[in-house]
């Protein structure tokens, strides 16, 4: 298949171990244990959902690259010339532009942009990166196509919406430079609704989102559909900024939300609502915000571009690292980041919860980290915006998957940092599990929608 | 020696603070912690997550008490300029943020609003032509510039100085070609038989004898520009008191937000307290 000139490449650039210079702390020696492998402890007791999300074929072997498997890898590619694959990936390569601004929405999603700027990792790459705290959505996305801000945080159908141009845009290509989080969002229920955890019941209830094109907009609208609910009908959707969340929640305005943490548990902190069900549980795996620039920027600047690539990498490897959840609690509830309580954050980050309905909850599967934007997923978004009426045309799905979600490219960069590499068999094209139903990227399914 | 009126009115103002401030204090009170719709209460470590104190028999209120209020209050207001780069700056800070976009904008619209003000008032025919697109103008709420001013100027801070421009503009404009207009028709007739030259004419007869007016339609101009601020920067700041207000909203802190609504008014009060002092300078009994 011509279309898919990557996958299964032999996997060629990784470079020697541990031959990064002293400014690149060494993390060949740490293992990634992955929250992944703790398996299914507690799953919330869902009513309908409680039938477990199935272990996904992606997410699960995430981060399973311990220590033996890399190490043996990380041999091999030593005896199979690493020169050649470094000359592209080298941290050698001079930034052009040293002085950067970036956006970030203050949510647990921006852990890795946080931890970047806040552990230097930025820095050692010689960035010296200015963190702008950003009103919402919208202004991140006129920012960012105005130049104001030279890179950003951004919702992962972001970069396929303005690449599309849609959402009456003028098309603007945008490339996902890594991801930033997978799982770590909830529906969260108004405390009243606390027997009303069939969604069937939920009819003429309305929901507040962050975004049009957000995956919370399309997980909520899924889960919906798969429970006989037309979310355009049968339920009103709210675009609301996350706190406007927890406020009308608590006002009576919003029966629920989808939103990001750490919203969902300071609703719960200010016993205003409960949580229905984890994102983990409904899409383990699934992707939430990108980290990405402007097609143009990324061309005018390669090396500064892959110099921001192997600092948020480094950041997802560092907040995938459980261990490393606490520090990174007290370090985004600082007033210049997430400005929230740090015992929201931590509970949100660890999986070690109260679910607001006076129960302690333990999912380490709550919150997760990869910088690896598989183009599968894009496929499931792209499908999901045709689903729901936001893309008119026919497009071709996997071309511009991988035109945008460009993982190949993070691959590299991970390799050159001698990170062990996700469990994935370089395979690019996983085939996911959503909400218990198996989606293809080649076979997507045609929805009949109403 | 303060008169009988002084006095009483001093003590209706400081019984009306007292009031509201009982009335706050009442309406704060912790209440009785009961889990509504017979959710349980958990075990001591669900207390610990759901952040409850030991004594588990009281919940926070949501709205804080004046005491809390007062406290948190002290500790922001303690150290103003404390700069922990661009995300965290003191309150003093985003104030002067404020202030200086203000002043840019309204600066801005004064230097444009007052010369064409007097253009205004002295050709009724460029007057005539041009009122209408003025009256359709000045209606408009400075948020509904924003989308627009976003998409075509495309830089955020810019943005905001443009909304203050905009806004501040009309009343400014408008108030001049009154003032201009109303001048008594005498003294222009007087200035143009003693063919006094044109510079003369405008500072020394025409400028002051429509400086009061002008000097009111400046003061409403910065009123609305004081207003206009805070809504833009919660829409786009990086920094400002709009900006502050909104970040402390996203942490859910009513405390700072009521602190910040506070100092909004004291600010405003105090822009407009100046102008009025030049505003009394150039009044004058005919």
């Amino acid at each position: 298949m011509t279309l898919f000139p990557f996958s299964r490449r032999p996997y060629a650039f990784r470079a020697a171990p541990c031959d990064h210079g002293p400014a690149l702390a060494c993390q060949c020696g740490s293992t990634y244990p992955g929250i992944f492998t703790t398996g299914h402890e507690n799953g919330l007791p869902t009513g309908a959902m409680s039938a477990q999300a199935s272990v996904p074929a992606i997410s699960r072997r995430h981060f399973l690259g311990a220590a033996t498997g890399s190490a043996a890898l990380a041999g091999l590619a030593g005896l199979f010339a690493p020169h050649a694959a470094m000359a592209d990936t080298a941290p050698s390569g001079v930034v052009e532009k040293p002085d950067l601004n970036i956006g970030f929405v203050p949510i647990s999603c921006s852990a890795p942009l946080i931890m970047a700027t806040a552990k230097g990792f930025f820095q050692s790459e010689g960035l010296n990166v200015q963190l702008r705290k950003t009103a919402g959505w919208a202004l991140i996305r006129d920012k960012l196509l105005d130049g104001s801000l030279d890179a950003s945080h951004l919702l992962s159908p972001m970069p396929l919406a303005l690449s599309l141009g849609l959402g009456g845009n003028a098309a603007q290509p945008i490339r996902v430079a890594t991801m930033q989080n997978i799982n770590g969002q909830a529906i969260t229920l108004a405390l009243k609704h606390w027997h009303k955890r069939d969604p069937r019941d939920w009819k003429g209830m309305t929901f507040a989102i962050p975004f049009q094109f957000s995956m919370h907009n399309l997980l909520l609208r899924n889960y919906l559909a798969l429970h006989g609910l037309d979310p355009d009908k049968d339920v009103s959707l709210r675009v609301t900024a996350p706190p406007d969340m927890v406020a009308n929640l608590k006002a009576g305005n919003i029966d629920g939300f989808l939103g990001p943490e750490p919203f969902n548990q300071r609703a719960v902190y200010e016993e205003a609502g409960f949580l229905h069900v984890l994102s983990a549980d409904l899409w383990d795996g699934h992707p939430c915000c990108a980290f990405g620039t402007t097609a143009s920027f990324a061309e005018k600047y390669p090396n500064t571009y892959r110099a921001l690539q192997r600092a948020m990498i480094r950041a997802a490897y560092f907040m995938q690292e459980p261990s490393n959840r606490l520090e990174a609690a007290h370090i985004m509830a600082q007033a210049a980041y997430l400005n929230q309580p740090e015992i929201v954050i931590e509970q949100s980050l660890t999986g070690h919860y109260a679910d607001g309905l006076g129960v302690v909850r333990d999912n380490p599967r709550r919150s997760g980290f990869s910088p690896y934007p598989y183009p599968s997923m894009a496929v499931w978004i792209l499908s999901q915006f045709s689903r729901w009426g936001y893309l008119k045309e026919n497009i071709p799905l996997q071309e511009t998957a991988q035109r945008i979600f460009m993982i190949d490219e993070v691959r590299k960069q991970a390799a050159a940092l001698a990170l062990p590499a996700p469990e994935d068999g370089q395979n690019n094209w996983p085939v996911l599990t959503v909400m218990g139903q198996r989606f293809d990227a080649f076979h997507p399914p045609s929805y009949s929608k109403g | 020696m303060l008169s009988q009126e002084n006095r009483l009115s001093f003590f209706l103002s400081f019984a009306s603070l007292l009031g509201v401030l009982l009335i706050w204090q009442f309406s704060t009170l912790p209440q009785a912690s009961r889990s509504p719709y017979g959710i349980p209460d958990g075990n001591a470590e669900y207390q610990r997550l759901m952040g409850r104190s030991a004594v588990a028999s009281t919940v926070r209120s949501d709205f804080p008490t004046p005491g809390a209020f007062a406290r948190n209050a002290i500790e922001v207001l303690h150290a103003p300029f404390h700069n922990n780069g661009p995300n965290d700056r003191g309150i003093g800070w985003q104030l002067g943020a404020s202030l200086l976009r203000v002043m840019i904008g309204y600066g801005l619209a004064t230097l444009v609003a007052v010369p064409l003000g007097f253009v205004f008032g002295l050709q009724p025919v460029i007057q005539k032509a041009l009122n209408p697109f003025v009256q359709i103008l000045r209606p408009i709420s400075p948020l509904a510039w924003m989308p627009i001013a976003l998409y075509t100027i495309r830089d955020a801070e810019l943005c905001a100085i443009f909304v203050i421009f905009i806004c501040s503009l009309w009343p400014i404009l408008l108030n001049t070609a009154f003032g201009v207009a109303s001048i008594r028709r005498e003294w222009l007739n007087v200035i143009r038989t003693l063919e006094v030259r044109w510079p003369q004419r405008l500072f020394f007869v025409l400028l002051p004898a429509a400086a009061p007016t002008i000097l009111t339609g400046m003061r409403i101009g910065l009123g609305v520009a004081w207003l206009a601020i805070v809504a833009a920067e919660m829409l786009v700041g990086s920094s400002g008191i709009g900006y502050f207000v909104w970040n402390q909203w996203n942490n859910l802190s009513l405390s700072n937000v009521i602190l910040a609504v506070l100092l909004i008014g004291l600010a405003g009060m105090a822009l407009d307290a100046a102008l009025a002092f030049v505003q009394r300078s150039v009044r004058y009994a005919e």
